[in-house]
Parts: C-alpha cells; sequence; structure tokens
C-alpha cells in the first residue's frame, strides 16, 4: 500500500485523500492512516511545490557547488555537513562518491550573493579544502517534470 | 466507362466511429474520449534504440519474416508470460500491426463460405477482413450479464458444420471484458469436440486488471489449433511503429507468410529493432502504464456508481462500456446529443456490432485531469436527462 500511494503523490501531493482511495481501489480511511503514519515515520518529509520561478518577475540564482572536505575522526562528514546544511540559503546538501565529497545547492538572489556565500561563509570553514562553483544557467526537468515543455495531445483521428 | 470496383468491397460498411471524430475534428472544445490508442508517449529507451539502428544504418529490408533476434525475444515473451512455446523459425511471424495479422491469418485459413465465428461486440476489422477473405461471418451477440464474455453454450449454439475459425478478442476492444482460465477451458472444450480453429486477438493480454491474463494457447491441445496474434502497439504505447505478430502451427504460419512477401515484403526494420528493446527491457513500463490505467479505470467506475449509470466492471484493455438503456434513446442518439451539447465524443456501442446497442465505449487512454472534466460533463448530460424523462 505505501508504494502505491507514495508513487501517487510523489507527484501530486495536493490530491485529496478520496480521490486517492478510489484510484487505488483502497479504503479511504485506511489511507489517511497510512498517510498519517508515514509522516510521523518521517517517511513523508514535506509537501512542496514545484516552481518554474523562470516565468515570474522574481529573480532567483542557483548553483552547485562541489566541497571536498577533510572528513572529522569519529563523525566523518556529518558535523561539516550539518554546518552546511543550517545555511537558510543551502536548498540541499549530499554526500557524493567520487572527486570530491559534499554536493551543495544553492539559491540566492543574484550572482553576487552566491559569490559571497562561497566565498565568506563555505571556504572560510576549517574542514573545507575546496569548492567549485557550477550556476544553473537553465532547469530543463526538476523533480521528474519537464519544465520547458507545452506537450498537447497529438493522436490524429482514425478509423477503426 | 465500366464500373471500376469491386462489388465486394463497395458492400463493406465503413467503420461507424469515424462519423464523431469528423464532427470532433470540427468542433474546437470538444474533449473526446473515442480514441483506442495509448497516450503515453512510447518508452524513450525503445525509442533510442529505433534511432540507434538508424545512426548504425540499419535501413535494409528484414527477413520476410521478421529479424531472427526479434522472433526469438517474441518467444522467450510468450513462454514467460503465457507459458506457450513456440520455435522461433518456424510458429512466429512479424507483421505490421497486430491488424495485418488478422487479414492474412484469415486468407491463409478460409475457403469459400467457411465460416467464421465473431463475437460481438468487438473491433470492426474481423467481420470485413473475413469477407474479403472469402468466408462468411457468423455473429456471437455478448450478453451484458456476462459480463461480455463468450460462453460455451453461445458458441456452440453458432457452430454449424461449415464453422472453421472463431475468433477469440480478449481482453475485449470495445467492452474491456476478459476471459479467465475456466471460461477459456470451456470454450477450448467445445473447439477441440468441434474440430475448429481459433484466431486469439490478445492485443491488449498486458492490460488487465484482475490477475494475469491467459492465452488459450497455453490450454492442452489448444496450440495446435490457434493463431496468437500480439503486438507492441498497446502494451508498450508503439501504435505508430505498426508492429505486431502471429504465432500459431507452422503449417498457418508457413502460407501466411507466403501473402506477406508478396503484398507487404516485411514489417518495418526500425520498428523490429526497437521492438527487441521493448521485450528485452520493458516490463517496468509496462507495469507503470498498466497501474496508471487501472487508476483511471477505478476513477471512472467510482464516478459511474456516484451518477447511478449501470456498468459492469471490466478488467482489461482501457475502455469502459456504460449501459445507457434507461434513457430511452439509442446509442447513436445519446453519443450524437451529448456530442452537441457537452463536447464530449464517445463512440456508440453499435459501432462495434448491434449488440452494443444501449451502451457506449468510453476510453480511457486519457489524463485523470480529462477524464474529470468529461465525467462532470457526463454527470450534468445524464441528470439533464432524467429530468426531461420524468417531465415527460
Amino acid at each position: 500500500m505505501r508504494e502505491q500511494i507514495l508513487t501517487v503523490i510523489e507527484k501530486n501531493s495536493r490530491i485529496d485523500i478520496k480521490e486517492l482511495a478510489v484510484l487505488l481501489g483502497l479504503n479511504e480511511l485506511d489511507v489517511a492512516n497510512e498517510i498519517k503514519a508515514m509522516e510521523e515515520e518521517g517517511v513523508i518529509g514535506g509537501y512542496h511545490t514545484l516552481i518554474d520561478w523562470e516565468k515570474t518577475s522574481i529573480e532567483k540564482v542557483n548553483a552547485l557547488i562541489e566541497v571536498r572536505v577533510t572528513p572529522q575522526r569519529g563523525q566523518g562528514f556529518d558535523s561539516i555537513a550539518e554546518r552546511i546544511y543550517q545555511y537558510p540559503e543551502v536548498s540541499a546538501v549530499y554526500l557524493i562518491s567520487g572527486g570530491y565529497d559534499l554536493l551543495v545547492s544553492l539559491e540566492g538572489k543574484s550572482l553576487k550573493d552566491i559569490s559571497l556565500f562561497v566565498s565568506d561563509k563555505l571556504s572560510t570553514l576549517d574542514t573545507v579544502l575546496s569548492t567549485a562553483t557550477h550556476f544553473v544557467l537553465k532547469k530543463y526537468k526538476d523533480h521528474g517534470t519537464i519544465l520547458a515543455s507545452n506537450k498537447t495531445d497529438e493522436r490524429e483521428t482514425f478509423t477503426p | 466507362m465500366r464500373n471500376p470496383l469491386s462489388d465486394e468491397v463497395v458492400k463493406i460498411k465503413p467503420s461507424g466511429i469515424r462519423k464523431f471524430f469528423d464532427i470532433v475534428a470540427e468542433m474546437k472544445d470538444a474533449i473526446s474520449l473515442g480514441v483506442g490508442e495509448p497516450d503515453f508517449d512510447t518508452p524513450w529507451h525503445i525509442r533510442d534504440e529505433g534511432i540507434y539502428s538508424l545512426e548504425k544504418g540499419k535501413t535494409f529490408y528484414t527477413s520476410n519474416s521478421g529479424l531472427k533476434e526479434l522472433r526469438e525475444e517474441i518467444c522467450n515473451y510468450l513462454q514467460r508470460k503465457c507459458d506457450v512455446s513456440y520455435t522461433w523459425n518456424t510458429d512466429v511471424i512479424i507483421t505490421v500491426g497486430g491488424s495485418e495479422a488478422i487479414d492474412i491469418g484469415l486468407r491463409a485459413m478460409l475457403n469459400p463460405d467457411d465460416e467464421v465465428i465473431i463475437p460481438q461486440p468487438s473491433y470492426v476489422s474481423y467481420e470485413p477482413c473475413t469477407i474479403l477473405a472469402g468466408g462468411k461471418p457468423v455473429i456471437i451477440n455478448l450478453k451484458a450479464e456476462n459480463e461480455f464474455r463468450l460462453t460455451a453454450k453461445e458458441l456452440l449454439d453458432a457452430i454449424t458444420e461449415k464453422t472453421k475459425v472463431l475468433i477469440l478478442p480478449f481482453p475485449n476492444n470495445p467492452t474491456g471484458a476478459i476471459m479467465e482460465k475456466e471460461d477459456l477451458e470451456a470454450i477450448a472444450k467445445v473447439c477441440i469436440e468441434k474440430d475448429i480453429f481459433v484466431m486469439s486477438d490478445e492485443i491488449y493480454s498486458e492490460l488487465t486488471y484482475k490477475g494475469k491474463h491467459v492465452s488459450i494457447a497455453s490450454l492442452p491441445g489448444m496450440k495446435e489449433r490457434t493463431i496468437l496474434i500480439n503486438g507492441f502497439s498497446k502494451a508498450y504505447a508503439m501504435t505508430g511503429w505498426r508492429l505486431g505478430y502471429a504465432c500459431g502451427p507452422k503449417e498457418i504460419i508457413q502460407q501466411m507468410t507466403k501473402i506477406h512477401q508478396f503484398c507487404i515484403m516485411c514489417a518495418p526494420t526500425t520498428s523490429q529493432y526497437a521492438a527487441v528493446e521493448a521485450l528485452k527491457n520493458g516490463d517496468e513500463d509496462v507495469a507503470a502504464m498498466c497501474e496508471s490505467y487501472n487508476q483511471r479505470r477505478r476513477f471512472l467506475m467510482n464516478r459511474f456508481r456516484e451518477m447511478n449509470l449501470e456498468c459492469f466492471e471490466p478488467f482489461g484493455a482501457f475502455y469502459v462500456f456504460p449501459c445507457i438503456k434507461e434513457f430511452g434513446m439509442t446509442s447513436d442518439e445519446f453519443a450524437t446529443r451529448f456530442l452537441e451539447e457537452e463536447k464530449v465524443a464517445v463512440v456508440p456501442g453499435t459501432a462495434f456490432g448491434d449488440s452494443g446497442e444501449g451502451y457506449l465505449r468510453v476510453s480511457y487512454a486519457y489524463s485523470i485531469e480529462r477524464l474529470k472534466l468529461a465525467m462532470d460533463r457526463l454527470e450534468r448530460f445524464v441528470n439533464k436527462l432524467r429530468e426531461e424523462k420524468k417531465n415527460k
């Protein structure tokens, strides 16, 4: 039941519970209880909105920053990650395999905003060895949704 | 000048679905629930293999029967999914859609005046293809009280000395009906006793919502008298690639291949390469699409229940077949008024045979959003008709 519910609400978190129950052929109360349980267990961490800021008048700049750090004895990467994710302008932090350690996704109002964050806050942390900042120029697809397309029903009428 | 046309061809009625689509095409804001074609794009990895084959210059004819690799994969697939064993080089032919397989299969089997039993409502091609092949269609009108399944009794009643082939179209377009194992066993028994062949059109085999599809070819004694027809259009959302296949006894496949090589040569090469990828790595895509269809099916059934519209629960394909007999009008009248007054196109059941009278085919190869909009309009329309009836 969980997988079924999650698959639907991952794409449409605004669906009402009654409709969700109909689609999945489940009891409404069971679905409501299961969702509540998953919220409490932290399986569901929140309900967010996918916004294409490009289409608004609000200026946003996104960057992905590769960070190489020195892991700390007894704590590995956790404590440094924690220091970084506390900043509100940081939207995501991942521990990564390969050539660097942490991938930090950053959202700011301007290029300057982001540059300042990197030079003043990130690079100055003791354990940070180096950073490489990549600015996002265009978002084509986000959270499994293609942002740039306006696809219409192109099926032609045919017989039979 | 002499009449340039064949009387036989002129006599054949054009498909009834056409008329509505012509009107829909004219109407700007009409919602169509009429299309019998998946709304999904072909999964990207399958398209990618097609493109890759073009890049590598694989643009030649394939052998008449189709790529060896594809025929082998089809045999693996049928073994895995339906528990039937076919031999790739003698029992399989790749065709231009399932529809070509129906045509050449009938042409390979029928002698003049052989009778072909066609259960209806069903896909519109069986009857004309039978006639064009020189056979005589014998129609069985399936019943709503049997959930539009074919019963052994109905079959027995239709069999004569001239009966040669039974067409078995399940999961069914337009009713969404399926035949479960017990249903098929009863039919198989009759076919063996009466020595008739089965053309089993299983194009919707992947889209079932109550257990796995069972092929009649998998039942004892049936493989040697069954032409199994399937294809890629519905399961893998590959309608435009035009690719299907038939499997069966090698004597029949051999004759089908003869017709195919003279009329068609071979199925499209690019499509064949893409289809290999579909069979090898497409299971997850099929499961995901099937789950989406099932959600829409449940949504529609729930809306029908809420508006008190009678409809048996279909467990296959992507159609529901609600009954509109309570309104005292024909399917055609209902569909025409519904289109004119609410701008929603559905197909009258009669397009699929006389026994479709009193029913509508509603396709759910559409997004939930679109179905919602259409169902709101249907509810309004149904309430209006009930009001009219009350005031009469």
